[in-house]
């Protein structure tokens, strides 16, 4: 970790994860055949997943080691993008927790009362809401309005040239632009995925309610509750902080991690929130795995 | 005011390159300068001068040790700065550099950009580091600008926050990137005797003399006879000497810096 400041910092970018090398492939001639495409196109993808893989490392290498470093400074950063990527979404969040349980919560309660099949209503929610859609769109929406900008601010203030002056000034760049941007948007997702659960649930009821669904409130949150467990809990917690610090990742790799030309952002962002919902499925299916082994 | 720049350390470099090939920030294996031998020693002002697209901006960035030599031997203070880590960040703060772009932070205010390095060195608060602030830049003419982002502020000015965010660690050595590009009279004026002050050693920074290496454009702001001068030409890094040899030198670039009529360029 010492050898992060400065030119050393710079190298050790270069060698290990700045997509010099994916640029050449970029560049090279057109493949002459279909397995010179597949080839190149997993040489790629090889290339960024180690390039993601190094930059996750050396940003949980940094929060740990200057956790202490430059607290009236950091402190500051990590609430002022906490509340970016968590308080400043509440309002679209409400917006979604009730679109969702209107939409998905409130016809399916409705459906499972009408064929008699309220017995389901518990696990049913938890497996849709709780397990998957709740995560998900949350890191979804959240990629979309912050992960984007996080791209670019990042690479703007890298074209401009910001970064070496962080570098000149014996700023660790990783430690002032990446750290607290990690932090907020894990915080930051993992709080609104339990508002979007909790809202949508609530705001389902509410229009089974209308519908005139034979479902007491009480019936309806207790299915939900019994069909619960300490894993659900768990594993929300993990897969929405796991998810949050990797579109974090992704998007501040993308931004900061290579030598950019400002025209070069919005290719740079468009990439980013790609590979950022890729991540996002990716992370869920591990999830998936993981309930099913558990 | 200290007369005399530093004599008594005359020996030791604080910068020396060997033998370097300097490359480009984006292109590692683009080479803009090769073989550059040169020593900066204390007390030293030293102006490099040459056109676009010389090198100057990457030879002051490898000086920084911002960016490591293609080729050849580069020291920062006795050491390669290739090799600072954390422990070296004491010696990493003795050199301040300035960008030509002046590269200010564009979310933070002036008087913001000029604290973060003190406050993030010195882990202050903002009250804790604004009297300091506040003095230094009043000392530059900075004080109404102080709440205003970069954005808002004349390219004038900003190069001089730039030098203000540099100056607020009280460096030793300060590196600058064609400073006086672009500057109106009135601005050139202010950097060059401002410059000299802080070099003879300034009341505000304890007068202590700062060692000061620049690049340059234009050679005809930088007349001092006890300045060192210094041509990149074909990826050449050339020691021209004092003011007295820049100025009866017969070399076609350095009367294109001067800006002598063309007629008279041999």
């Amino acid at each position: 970790m010492a050898g992060f400041y400065l030119a050393g910092m710079r190298g050790i970018w270069s060698r290990t994860f700045e997509l010099s090398n994916t640029q050449g492939f970029g560049r090279a001639p057109l493949p002459r055949s279909y397995t010179d495409y597949l080839g190149r196109k997993l040489f790629l993808f090889l290339l960024t997943v180690q390039g993601l893989g190094a930059f996750a490392l050396i940003t949980l290498g940094v929060i740990l080691q200057k956790r202490g470093v430059a607290r009236n400074v950091i402190g500051p950063r990590i609430r002022q993008e906490t509340a970016r990527a968590g308080v400043a979404l509440l309002p679209m969040f409400s917006f979604v927790a009730l679109a969702l349980g209107f939409l998905v919560i409130g016809q399916t309660v409705s459906v499972l009362a009408k064929v008699g099949a309220t017995n389901y209503l518990g696990s049913t929610m938890v497996i849709v809401i709780v397990r998957e859609l709740g995560p998900l769109l949350a890191a979804f929406l959240v990629l979309a309005r912050i992960g984007t900008a996080h791209v670019i601010e990042l690479g703007t203030a890298r074209a401009m040239g910001e970064i070496e002056s962080l570098e000149a000034l014996g700023i660790d760049p990783v430690h002032y632009l990446i750290v607290p941007r990690v932090i907020g948007m894990a915080a930051g997702v993992f709080t609104l995925t339990v508002f979007l659960v909790v809202g949508a649930l609530a705001s389902g009821y509410l229009f089974a309610f209308l519908q005139d669904v034979p479902l007491t409130p009480g019936d309806y949150f207790k299915e939900i509750i019994n069909a619960l467990g300490w894993l659900d809990f768990a594993l929300l917690a993990l897969k929405s902080l796991v998810v949050g610090f990797f579109i974090a990742i992704v998007t501040c790799y993308h931004g900061l991690a290579q030598p950019l030309r400002i025209e070069e952002v919005s290719r740079v962002t468009v990439r980013a929130v790609s590979q950022g919902i890729i991540v996002c499925v990716f992370i869920d299916a591990l999830f998936i795995v993981l309930y099913l082994l558990v | 005011m200290n007369d005399h720049p530093n004599p008594n350390h005359a020996e030791t470099a604080l910068i020396e390159m060997r033998d370097v090939t300097v490359a480009t920030m984006r292109d590692s294996s683009f080479a803009v300068l090769e073989n550059v031998d040169w020593k900066v020693t204390p007390g030293e002002f030293w102006l490099v001068a040459g056109q676009q697209h010389s090198g100057k901006s990457d030879l002051i960035l490898l000086a920084a040790g911002l960016m490591p030599p293609a080729r050849g031997e580069h020291t920062l203070f006795g050491k390669d700065p290739q090799s600072f880590g954390e422990q070296d960040l004491t010696q990493r703060l003795r050199v301040g550099v300035v960008l030509e772009a002046s590269q200010l932070f564009s979310h933070l205010t002036i008087a913001e950009n000029v604290a973060l390095p003190l406050r993030y060195h010195k882990n202050l608060t903002e009250a804790g580091a604004a009297d300091e602030v506040r003095s230094l830049l009043e000392l530059m003419e900075l004080a109404p600008l102080a709440d205003i982002t970069p954005a808002n502020v004349p390219a004038n000015w900003r190069r001089r926050a730039a030098l203000a965010r540099a100056l607020i660690l009280k460096p030793e050595m300060l590196l600058f990137d064609n400073p006086l590009a672009g500057l109106a009279a009135r601005h050139v004026f202010w950097w060059t005797s401002f410059l000299d002050q802080l070099w003879h050693g300034h009341d505000f920074f304890g007068g202590r003399p700062i060692t000061i290496a620049a690049t340059s454009d234009d050679l005809r702001p930088w007349q001092n006879p006890r300045r060192k001068f210094a041509l990149l030409n074909e990826k050449k890094f050339a020691p021209l000497g004092f003011w007295s040899d820049v100025e009866s030198s017969g070399d076609p670039v350095v009367k294109e810096l001067l800006a002598v009529h063309p007629e008279t360029v041999t």
